[in-house]
């Protein structure tokens, strides 16, 4: 059973590359579970979603 | 006949475009001067290349991308020298303070468990919340940020990045798990906990 704290490291590696079947089985029960984890999860989402969108107003012109 | 792009845009809007690029060039780097080189380099780039814009949003785009080879080719340099994967005290107190935010069973403390953050997506149009975001960002320790903006910034895939700077890969995923627990966290204090929203 995945400690919360093995969850949050492989929920960061989800960003970074394709889990594997064991990994993702074992971190889909742990979400299920858990609510911090899946709070977690949104977390680090949005996250990413945050940086996309930064780069993307340095990117481009706001008219 | 190619025309020197140069000509169709007014100083004001090629300064406009520089002070964006600059803020987005000193957050990577962390150091201003060189900041500046990077990005007046890029400018003279793309208004040399005698390339047809079609506006200034094309302008701006293309000298962003000249812009993040540039910024690439000075992590690279930095890194040479740099040891990316050495611990600094900021990086050991973070790793200490994540590990503070679990119980000896590894779960959660119950003081410290992620809550919910409503709807971050009304955040993203908040002027303010970008300036938090600029400090959390900032407040990372140098080489964990230098990893975290290549990938999340410079969008290198992850062996890239850890091929670029010279890690290994698990190196690579302890640097960007600390560096997104530690701008969760930077978020959560300065930004979800004190704002309106009922978690």
């Amino acid at each position: 059973m995945l400690s919360c704290k093995e969850a949050t490291r492989l929920m960061s590696e989800a960003q970074d590359r394709k889990l594997g079947l064991g990994e993702k089985m074992n971190l889909e029960m742990h979400l299920a579970m858990c609510t911090g984890c899946r709070h977690f999860k949104s977390q680090i989402n949005f996250l990413r979603e945050a940086c996309r969108r930064y780069v993307d107003e340095s990117r481009q012109h706001k008219d | 006949m190619a025309q020197c792009a140069a000509s169709l845009f007014d100083p004001q809007q090629i300064e406009e475009i520089r002070r964006d690029l600059l803020k987005f060039a000193s957050l990577q780097l962390r150091d201003h001067a060189l900041a500046e080189d990077v990005v007046q380099e890029a400018l003279a780039a793309a208004l040399t290349s005698a390339r047809d814009f079609a506006g200034r949003s094309a302008l701006k785009t293309w000298v962003f991308a000249i812009l993040k080879n540039k910024i690439v080719d000075q992590i690279r340099l930095q890194a040479r020298t740099t040891n990316i994967s050495a611990l600094s005290t900021d990086e050991e107190s973070m790793d200490q303070t994540f590990d503070s935010l679990f119980k000896a069973n590894a779960h959660w403390h119950p003081d410290h468990r992620p809550a919910g953050w409503g709807d971050p997506e009304e955040s993203l149009r908040q002027q303010r919340f970008w300036e938090v975001f600029d400090v959390c960002l900032n407040h990372l320790p140098e080489n964990t940020a230098r990893v975290f903006m290549m990938r999340e910034f410079l969008e290198f895939e992850t062996p890239e990045v850890c091929t670029q700077l010279g890690i290994t890969t698990s190196n690579c995923n302890v640097i960007l798990h600390r560096a997104r627990n530690g701008l969760r966290r930077c978020l959560e204090k300065s930004w979800f906990a004190s704002g309106e929203r009922p978690c």
